[in-house]
Parts: C-alpha cells; structure tokens; sequence
C-alpha cells in the first residue's frame, strides 16, 4: 500500500470514527447551548441507551429499527428525569455547582449499571449484515457507511427543528435569553427539559450504533468518548449544531491520520492538544462568533 | 465559625471517645478466634477492570466455600471479607489497608492486576501479612533489587515465560520473520511482555519492524491497524486484555490483515468469540494457564458451573487457583502465623489446583507451572502445544 493509498483508507477510518464523535457532540452541544452546562453525564447517557438498545434486542427479540427507537425514546425520558432531578433545583446557583452536580450525576449512572448490569462486557448480536465494500484497494464498510447517513440525517432534522418550528423558536430564545424569554410567556423550564431529551435521545442513537458497529458495550464504555464528543463540541463552537457534527469529523480524522503517519501513542495526546489549542486562540470555535459578553 | 473553649473540649472529648471506641472494636474483630479464619479479598470491583477482579473474586470464592463445605480447616471456617481496590493502584493500598487494620485479616488474595498488586505489596511487607496475587504476571511483582518481596506470592505463570513462549513459537513452529507489536501502552502487563516478546524473537533472529500502541477501553483501532496492515509482517503479537483484543482482531480482519495474531493469557475469555467472531479468530494463537478439554482442570469447571451457572474465564480459574494455595498454606502452617504461613507458602509442592500442579520456588516467590498455546478454529480453543517447565 502507498502513501495516497493509506492516506485515503486513513481518512475513510477517520470519517467513521468522526461520525460517533459528531453524534454524541449533538447532545452535548443542544444542553450546553441552552442551559449552558457542560453536562459530563452525557456520554453516561449514551452508555445506558447502548444497554436498553441491547436489552430490546437481545431480551425483547426486536428488530434494530424499533430498539433504535425505544431506546431513544426511553433514554430521552431518562434525560429529561436527570434534569428534573439532579440540575433544576440548581438552575440559579453558581455555574460550578451544575458542573460538579454532572460529575456526580455521571459517576451515578456509571456504577448503577455497573451494579444491575455487572462489569463484564455486552456482546451485540450480529443484527445488521456487514458488507465490506472493497473499492479498489480500500475498505469500507456497510455499518460506516449507515453511522454516517445517520449522523447526517439527525443533525438535518435536528436543524430544522430548531430553525423552523415554534418549539425550536422557543429553544432559540430560551437559549439567548431565558429570563426574558420566560416574561414572553415562553415556558422556559419546558423549552429545558425537552432540549435534555432530544439531546439523551441522540445520545442513546449514538450509543445503539456504536454497541452494533464494535459489538461490545460495557458500563464505562461512555468515559472517553464523551470527552471527545466534548472536545468535538468545542472545536466546532459550542451551543452550534453543524459546528458539532464537523468538530467530530475533523476530530476523528486527525486521531487517524496521527495514528497512522505519527504514532499511534499521540492519538489522544493530539485530540486534547486540539482542545487546548481551540481554546486559547479561538475559544468560540470554527462556527462561533464573537459575541461580547453584556455587562 | 467559631468554637468556645468548652465547646472545643467537649468535642475533642467525644471524638478521642469514638477513636478509643473504634481501637477497642478494631480489636475485637480482628484476628482469629476460635470458630473462624479471616482472609481478604482485595479486587477490582469496580472501576475499569472490574470484569477482571470480579471473575478472579468469583474463582477464589468457590474455593472458600469448597474448603468450608469440607468442614474448613481444623473445625474453624475461612470467613471472606471483600475490599474494593476501585481498579487504582492507590485505592489497592487503602482496600489493603483497610483490611489488615480493620478487619484484621491475617492473609490477603488479590488484586488482579499487575499495577495494583505492586502498590498493595508494600502494606502487606509492612503489616506482615502475606499476599497471594492470582494473575499478576510481571516479574517485579515478586521480585524487587533480585530477591523475593517476603510476603508476596504469585500463584501463576510469569511474563518472561509466556513472552519467551510466544517468540519462540513465532520463530519456530510458524517461521515467523518479522513481527509487529500492538501493545496496550496503559498496561505494565502488555509492555512488559512486549519488552520480552521483542527480545526473545529478536534474539532467534526475527525482526521486530513495528511498534503501536492504544489505550484500554479504546473502540476503535482501525487507524493504527491501517498502519500495522502496511508493515505486511507475518505475525502480530498483541498481548492485551479480550476486550480490547476482540475489538482489535475483529476490525484488523475487516481491514483485511491476513498476518497471524498472537496473543497471551489475556486474550483466554469466551468473550472474545463473541465480540471478534469465529471467522476472525481462524489463524490466531495465545498462550495461557490451562486447556479447558485438559482431564485435570474437568473438576474445576464442572464446580464453577454449578455454582455460577457459566463457564468460567481464565482469571475465575487463576483466582480458584490463589484460594486452593492459600487454603494448602493455612492448613499446613496449622493457623495464620505470618512467619508460619509464608514459610508453608514457599514449601507449596505438587498441589492440585484448579488449571493444574502448583510447586514454590522458593527463591522467587513464583511458582513452576506448565504454559500451553491454543490455537482459535472456527472459534473453538484446540491445544497447539503443551510447555512443561524447566526443572
């Protein structure tokens, strides 16, 4: 194989891997860009739709489409429960005591399923043939290639739902102002908890299509990857739908191409440079704008 | 907030009452008595080898209640107090800790992993109580400025023999010339028998042309695996945990990495069927404790089934194995005497164990134990070779 060959199998690898990291920075990019929390427990969330897509598979015998959507209509409500739980209460304390309340929310969901789920890890059944498409000499595969349209296909719809219905009306204002928006009659608290299950529900996708496409899913399977969702999130400016889907892309294909053209020990070391780097020169992100803080 | 004098006495009155309180019931609980044996089991619980931990807990727990069902040892039961060692070296000494102080164990079994052994064992030397790590496999576990730690034993194979195995293996039986490494860079176990593994093969004239790396809990390899594709080498040596290793040999197979793979003890679960799938496995070998077809490790897998109602993976086996040498070591050494029970320990020969006979070296606290590798056919374990130990 020559150098534009393992370029390009490199780039195909990174594209696939992109797409989860896009998918789980969805979520975390709606909560953050309403709320402004960083919610830590989301890659949690992603983790226990894994499990109730794998239990609705494997114990209740269906099909992957309806366990897609009962897991992500389960997982949804379970996000909308957290908020109601664990960061109403705490709507109008200091920013620090949400974060550190979705540290702990996050640790709770890790060990729960640790206790009721046992730390071994969850094989998926094969539920979805897997093609390889052989094009010329690269490799692709059917599930890459569904993880992506997936991806895709949500962040479209998620747009339009926030630029074009009343409730994503709603979203954009709660969002900008929620005091204000709240005197305009808008029920903000709602506006809230339905951005926490939209958001868990995507999550839970994410967690359903990564559980097939790896064939393995354990409690604290949702740690690193919402990191780097995070990271994802960051990078493309977050509170930004089509900023999270191309931070993830642009995440994952770097991780790849530092893998395979530098080392595969400064993978991680790369994303979180990333981070740093974002942060201290523009902070906002690619898609963010400038905005001056109002004083 | 501010505390009057009398306020400041009274509560260090009622705290040093709780401290006196809480020595005098340490007392009372600690050590033997004359119904009953206290052993700890320090394991990864929870954390992110808690499926390593609780399967070797799992192992050691069904050799406990084998000892007590026979009537335990002298008329006295073995009574099991758990500790969590949270999968963190530093939360393994607070688990040692908590149970040779408050709980008064005499002798501990456990962690599972490399890391965590190593920072335990220096409470046990302190405390004098004698350790059995069940699947710790590097040499320093045992070992430290070449002699052994006196209180802690291993009742496994090591590192350096399995590694040697391997690339003697690679060498001879598959004339192997060049090999990859794709280690686990989180793990003392993976880079320690990467370090040997490259040695050993290199010294029988193979050629080591690639290193790559990942991190325990990674999903997805297929980057390096791109790379690793390139080197075109005729085995890859991949001595990680199954978890990882079904992840990695089932995405190294859909990239169409045709090498033969070779792994360690750590790929020995049935997990790795399931997550890799039997097509992907063909051309793969490992080496590890036992073969489950073997006639002598029958009994305890028909016991491990009764009890758990699964089939057991190779760290229940290898924590059955702990118990079975710890409960040797208790009855020959009459008690829990420390200098008694290490000295029963290092004299261990020719026990029956769970995967096979155990016999002390005395000099390195590791036992002598035969090796075998299997080859993975159509998803079914087949013996590929049986290596007896030296001497």
């Amino acid at each position: 194989m020559d150098f534009t060959h393992q370029l390009v199998q490199q780039l195909i690898n990174g594209i696939s891997l992109g797409s989860i990291y896009a998918l789980i920075a969805l979520g975390y990019t709606m909560i953050y860009g309403i709320i402004k929390l960083i919610n830590f427990a989301h890659g949690d969330v992603y983790m226990v739709g894994a499990y109730i897509g794998f239990f609705a598979i494997t114990q209740a015998g269906l099909g992957v489409v309806p366990a897609l959507l009962i897991s992500m209509v389960t997982t949804g409500i379970l996000g909308m429960v957290i908020e109601k739980l664990a960061y109403k209460p705490l709507r109008h304390a200091p920013r620090i005591s949400v974060l550190i309340t979705a540290i702990g929310v996050s640790f709770f969901l890790e060990y729960t399923s640790m206790y009721f789920v046992t730390p071994t890890p969850r094989t998926f059944p094969a539920v979805l043939d897997n093609v390889a498409f052989n094009v010329g000499p690269f490799v692709v595969n059917g599930q890459q290639l569904m993880i992506f349209a997936v991806t895709i296909l949500l962040m479209v719809i998620l747009t339009y739902i926030v630029q074009r219905t009343k409730t994503g009306k709603a979203m954009r204002a709660a969002s900008y102002d929620t005091e204000t928006a709240q005197l305009m009659g808008i029920d903000s608290d709602r506006v809230i908890s339905f951005t926490f299950g939209i958001g868990s529900a995507l999550a839970a996708a994410a967690g359903v299509l990564v559980g097939i496409y790896y064939n393995s899913i354990d409690p604290l399977m949702g740690i690193m990857p919402g990191v780097k969702a995070f990271v994802a999130a960051v990078l493309g400016g977050i509170g930004i739908l089509p900023g999270a889907v191309v931070g993830g892309l642009i995440l994952g294909v770097v991780e790849a191409l530092v893998a395979g053209f530098v080392s595969s020990t400064f993978r991680d070391a790369a994303a979180f440079a990333i981070l740093i780097l974002v942060l201290l020169f523009k902070p906002t992100g690619i898609f963010g704008k400038n905005t001056r803080e109002k004083v | 907030m501010k505390f009057g004098k009398k306020s400041l006495k009274l509560m260090s009155a009622v705290v040093g009452a709780l401290m006196v309180g809480g020595l005098l019931a340490g007392c009372g609980a600690g050590g033997d008595n004359d119904k009953e044996i206290k052993v700890g089991a320090n394991f990864e619980l929870t954390g992110n080898q808690a499926n390593y931990g609780t399967a070797a807990r799992d192992g050691l727990k069904l050799a406990i209640k084998e000892c007590n069902d026979a009537g335990g040892i002298d008329g006295k039961k073995i009574t099991l107090v758990e500790a969590d060692s949270k999968s963190e070296p530093s939360e393994a000494v607070n688990a040692a800790t908590k149970l040779i102080s408050d709980d008064g164990v005499k002798v501990m079994v456990g962690p599972a992993v490399t890391a965590n052994v190593m920072a335990e064992s220096q409470v046990a030397t302190d405390n004098k109580v004698p350790i059995i790590a069940p699947c710790a496999t590097s040499p320093d576990v045992t070992v430290e400025n070449g002699k052994a730690k006196p209180f802690v034993f291993r009742s496994c194979f090591i590192d350096p023999q399995q590694g040697e195995v391997m690339a003697q293996f690679a060498s001879k039986e598959l004339k192997a010339k060049t090999a990859v490494l794709y280690l686990d860079s989180s793990s003392d176990y993976s880079k320690s028998l990467g370090k040997v593994f490259k040695e050993k093969f290199e010294a029988a004239g193979g050629k080591v042309v690639m290193e790559e790396a990942f991190l325990a809990k990674d999903q997805d390899f297929k980057a390096a695996l791109t790379k690793i594709k390139t080197a075109n080498a005729d085995v890859v040596f991949i001595p990680a945990y199954y978890e990882e290793v079904g992840k990695i040999v089932k995405q190294a197979r859909e990239l169409g990495i045709q090498s033969k793979l070779l792994g360690t003890d750590g790929w020995d679960d049935p997990k790795v069927v399931d997550i890799a799938g039997a097509d992907a496995l063909n051309n793969t070998f490992f080496s590890t404790h036992y073969f489950e077809k073997d006639e002598e490790v029958q009994g305890f897998i028909k016991a491990y089934k009764e009890e758990y109602g699964k089939d057991p993976n190779v760290f229940a086996a290898l924590g059955y194995d702990a118990g079975k040498m710890m409960i040797d070591a208790i009855k020959r050494a009459g008690g829990t005497d420390p200098e008694k029970l290490v000295k029963a320990l290092e004299e261990t020969k020719d026990l029956q164990v769970g995967t096979g006979k155990i016999t002390m070296d005395a000099a390195t606290h590791n036992p002598i134990k035969s090796a075998v590798i299997l080859e993975m056919q159509n998803g079914v374990k087949a013996l590929k070779a049986k290596i007896q130990p030296e001497g």
